[in-house]
């Protein structure tokens, strides 16, 4: 691969832009939030992090944003990662590994159906405050 | 334990983007013996005692990390790099910042893999923040080397709540490292 310039990466977003706009009918964004905390990092969120990114490009989801955030305070069942839409409620999932991260696609996003093995809940209120 | 090098420098960055600290610099050497980073951030740093209390797995202050009270990231590195003959320097000021710094000789059997690096610089990058973070590679064998500003690659490839910029944030690191050249 050819070293990409910042310039190049301008042109790349453009056209993923462009793409985007052509497509836009409804307004609905969708969060993704993986969690990043010692045991999220330990259990492998970065590869979680990087499969979501591969099946957003896959699938061609261009109104679904990825983010990271601190541990989210599920650590026993780490990765963690919590789905946030309209017209589903905010769920956390757990053991959130490639396979799951591309149920959560299928099922949760554009299904619309919960992926029951996988669903954490919240965590306890005294561990995560503000949430 | 962490399983990579990568998750080591993901761990002590997000300490570094958590402390408050507006600039923070990542430095990469790495040479066929060793693979060595730094990390120096201007937060709020830390006293003495708290330094020596940050390095106990089991001592938490309650609020150093925001959203959580248990931190495990400076106590891992240490003992990770004591059992393989590595070097790790932890030096800090209250009020002025921290630096960290952690040697991991290559051919130790025992040293985990350095893993993907250009998911590593992804994953330190997106931290949410307004801070700066200017990262150098310099890699001896093969010879890599470049530089990234975090806020000139948000400038370009777009803020991260928007879609798809963490993708193309992934690609541009990747051919950086030219990892599938």
């Amino acid at each position: 691969m050819a070293k990409l310039s910042l310039d190049d990466l301008r042109k790349l977003r453009d056209e993923k832009r462009q793409a985007l706009e052509m497509r836009e009918t409804e307004n609905k964004t969708v969060q993704i939030i993986v969690g990043m905390g010692t045991s999220g990092i330990a259990a492998g969120a970065k590869q979680t992090l990087s499969a979501f990114v591969n099946y957003l490009q896959e699938y061609n989801l261009t109104n679904v944003s990825l983010r990271q955030t601190g541990s989210i305070g599920l650590d026993h069942a780490e990765p963690v990662v919590e789905v946030r839409m309209t017209g589903m409620p905010n769920i956390i999932y757990g053991k959130v590994d490639t396979g799951v991260a591309k149920q959560i696609i299928e099922r949760h996003i554009l299904g619309k159906e919960l992926v029951d093995e996988h669903v954490f809940d919240r965590p306890a209120p005294d561990i995560v405050e503000g949430v | 334990m962490h399983a990579e090098i990568g998750d080591f420098i993901v761990e002590i960055l997000q300490n570094a983007v958590e402390s408050g600290g507006r600039h923070i610099r990542l430095d990469i050497f790495q040479t066929p013996d060793s693979f060595e980073f730094q990390i120096q951030d201007n937060g709020k740093g830390m006293s003495q005692s708290i330094q020596d209390r940050a390095l106990d797995p089991f001592y938490s202050d309650g609020f150093k990390h925001p959203g959580r009270r248990v931190g495990l990231g400076l106590p891992f590195l240490k003992q990770a790099l004591e059992a393989i003959g590595g070097e790790f320097t932890l030096e800090s000021t209250e009020g002025m910042g921290t630096q960290v710094r952690a040697k991991f000789p290559l051919n130790h059997v025992d040293t985990p893999p350095v893993g993907s690096l250009s998911l590593t610089l992804l994953t330190c990058i997106a931290f949410p923040g307004e801070h700066e973070l200017i990262i150098t590679r310099t890699c001896s064998d093969p010879a890599i080397e470049y530089r990234i500003l975090r806020s000139e690659i948000l400038d370009a490839a777009g803020p991260l709540e928007e879609p798809g910029t963490l993708g193309l944030i992934r690609e541009y690191v990747e051919s950086q490292e030219d990892e599938h050249g």
